[in-house]
């Protein structure tokens, strides 16, 4: 168990390119915290140089108060899951997890091993895969032999680089709840690299969002969710991805290309003296205003849209819009869509209606959103017009919070199955 | 496959087993013939007899055969060993790290395999006269060296590469030193490319003819193949045909038995994938 503090952390090449750039964060003792962003933006990078496998050109990276900048990876104590697991091939399944115990020689005892190894199998399903090697695995027990090699000591928190990249989409999912569930119970600091925003947003206590090695924000997910502090961050978090149109500011109304809003002195102030910004609107926000009772409705903006296809997922319904934008932000768009790694070939806005919509491709839908759920950002900067730091520190507090109370309410599970195990 | 291709295939390999075994089969059939059995005008013995081999370990010939056949061990052996140790050492460098000339490294290994040994024996044997390293163990060494040294640093590059260097890492990572990731984590990973190399090295030294002949004059340094040319008859009207087989079928002996214990890394090694985790 361990704090990891990183101050002004810098990796540059000897190109002069820098893969991180003035990184830092604090990591709490216990705490989940999930590193992401597109490819090229440094994470791994970053997480190899707290494991001690990347040099690091400036900066202190320190565990538990030590600096450990010159230290090597060994003498660092932390334990790290590979993204194609490095699992080893000449070894069986059990020698492979007692590895980190080989290795302290002298310190555990034949027996000891054998129990630490079979601990950590049970926890993880293994038992009767002991015996095999790893070629002879699939890629979900792979993973796992990966993370019982992790788990098997007592390292000061555990690394994970982009662990579940090589599994199926639904392995994904079933080994994303499993490493929540182990963090949960061992409480061990955890950092978590991804590019994937569904496993950042539900496994972390907080997310750290990197763009071409610059940290963007650091916020609980609901924080990055609600209130993102730029353009970058809005549109990584997000599935579908938030929509962003141009934003004409003309006398008492917001003109975007498909509806007006009415502009409020809050968003006034906000705006300032800019005639032109570029409005977020999340395609959750959106509804087929023919779900909706007159009394909502009336709470927001209504428009009619040309719906050009429609996905229909059972749960829910994506419509796809296009709009024509306008060229001065067309460029800042195009930038971002190509930042995100994206290939976006036409401007279109994604409404994710209720699956009961009747909406169906060629429809012209009456779509409804309520304008307090708009996100205002500058053109040129990106920024946030409508950041409101008060309340996202309240949601991230929120959010601390909570997860405490989980993971006290998963130790004490835990310590009472532990109970009745000894009982019986 | 239908069992009629199969059939196609079975007498395909057939036809190439046996082009590739008669020689041998008839080289081992010759050293079972007694001298005067040697044109009986079929390919058996018409009385299968040992003294050939006699002949050549405790006979007459032993006084040729027998220091031949320990120099060809020992020099072998000894230019094995520097190549692999040699080639290693050169084959981790152009696989895992990133320096100017690499290709040319690599390129120049091929181009020195490729220069035809004979043109370089007769100079090699005017500077081994002058500088008295002709008809000794290291005079052979060094030619051998210049034959198996290009084929090992292919081979084990080409091995070093597929080793997943994360491992080691991961090794570190586990609490492992440099040495300790390299000994229980890289060793065992590049033993089978390893041993591959070393045993396709010293068949090629073991086979060597030209610098064997052409760079020693007497039992202190002679391999066996240059020695079976000085095999002599029990007279002169005699020919040393069946003492030459007998020697022929023993010096194969190492061959075979080496290949047939590691078969299975040499499969493994030449074609590959064998260290994929």
């Amino acid at each position: 168990m361990a704090a990891i503090t990183l101050s002004h952390v810098v990796k540059k090449y000897s190109d002069g390119f820098a893969a991180v750039n003035d990184v830092s964060l604090d990591i709490e003792d216990g705490e989940f915290v999930i590193l992401v962003g597109p490819s090229g933006c440094g994470k791994s990078t970053l997480l190899r140089m707290v494991v001690g496998l990347e040099d690091i050109t400036d900066g202190e990276i320190s565990i538990d108060g030590d600096v450990v900048n010159d230290k090597a990876p060994r003498d660092r104590k932390l334990a790290m899951v590979f993204q194609n697991y490095a699992l080893y091939p000449h070894l069986s399944v059990f020698e492979n997890i007692a590895f980190p115990l080989r290795l302290e020689k002298g310190r555990y005892s034949e027996e000891e091993v054998r129990r630490r190894v079979e601990k950590a199998a049970s926890t993880l399903e293994l038992q009767e895969h002991l015996d095999r090697k790893p070629a002879n695995l699939s890629g979900g027990q792979r993973q796992r032999v990966a993370m019982g090699r992790a788990i098997v000591r007592e390292a000061r928190a555990f690394l994970f680089d982009e662990p579940l990249s090589n599994l199926d989409a639904k392995l994904r999912g079933q080994m994303r709840t499993e490493i929540a569930r182990m963090q949960r119970r061992l409480g061990t600091t955890t950092i978590y690299v991804t590019h994937d925003q569904t496993e950042a947003m539900t496994l972390g206590d907080r997310v750290a969002v990197l763009k071409k090695g610059v940290l963007q924000q650091v916020a609980s997910p609901r924080a990055l969710y609600e209130h993102p502090v730029n353009l970058f961050v809005a549109g990584f978090i997000g599935s579908p991805p938030m929509n962003f149109l141009p934003g004409e500011v003309d006398g008492d109304v917001l003109r975007l290309p498909l509806a007006e809003v009415p502009l409020t002195d809050e968003l006034r102030s906000r705006i300032g003296d800019r005639d032109l910004v570029i409005v977020g609107l999340r395609p959750e926000h959106l509804e087929d205003a023919d779900t909706l009772d007159d009394e909502t409705r009336g709470h927001g903006v209504t428009f009619e849209a040309d719906v050009d296809v429609v996905e229909w997922l059972g749960a829910e319904l994506y419509a796809y819009i296009p709009f024509e934008t306008r060229d001065d932000v067309a460029d800042t768009l195009a930038e971002l869509d190509r930042e995100l790694d994206g290939e976006n070939m036409r401007t279109q806005l994604v409404a994710a209606l209720g699956a009961e919509s009747h909406v169906r491709d060629g429809d012209v839908a009456e779509l409804w959103f309520d304008p307090a759920r708009l996100l205002v950002f500058d053109p040129e900067s990106g920024d946030n017009l409508t950041y409101d730091e008060e309340s996202a520190r309240r949601s991230d507090e929120e959010s601390v919070e909570e997860r405490r109370r989980a993971t006290e309410r998963a130790r004490k599970r835990a310590d009472r199955s532990r109970d009745r195990d000894t009982a019986a | 496959m239908s069992g009629r291709s199969t059939a196609w295939w079975w007498v395909g390999a057939l036809a190439i087993v046996l082009y590739c075994m008669f020689p041998v089969a008839w080289i081992v059939s010759l050293s079972l013939k007694a001298p005067s059995d040697l044109d009986n005008g079929s390919f058996l013995p018409s009385a299968v007899t040992w003294q050939n081999y006699e002949l050549i370990l405790t006979g007459s010939a032993s006084e040729l055969f027998l220091p031949a056949l320990r120099n060809s061990v020992g020099i072998c052996l000894i230019a094995t060993g520097i190549a692999v140790v040699l080639a290693a050492l050169c084959a981790y460098a152009v696989a895992r790290l990133d320096f100017p000339g690499k290709a040319f490294v690599l390129g120049l290994s091929l181009a020195v395999s490729m220069f035809p040994v004979i043109s370089i024996v007769t100079p090699l044997f005017n500077i081994w006269r002058a500088i008295g390293l002709f008809d000794t163990w290291a005079g052979l060494v060094i030619p051998y060296l210049s034959i198996t040294l290009p084929l090992s640093i292919w081979t084990l590059t080409a091995f070093f590469r597929e080793i997943p260097w994360e491992m080691e890492q991961a090794a570190q990572v586990d609490g492992a030193t440099t040495a300790q990731a390299f000994r229980k984590v890289i060793v065992p990973l590049a033993g089978p490319g390893v041993a591959t190399t070393a045993i396709i090295a010293f068949f090629l030294a073991w086979n060597d003819f030209v610098y064997g002949i052409s760079l020693t004059s007497t039992e202190a340094a002679r391999p066996v193949p240059a020695a079976l040319a000085f095999f002599t008859g029990a007279s002169q009207f005699e020919e040393p045909t069946g003492a030459i087989s007998a020697a022929a079928v023993i010096v194969t002996i190492p061959v075979v038995v080496l290949v047939l214990l590691f078969q299975r890394q040499i499969v493994a090694g030449l074609t590959q994938g064998a260290v994929k985790g």
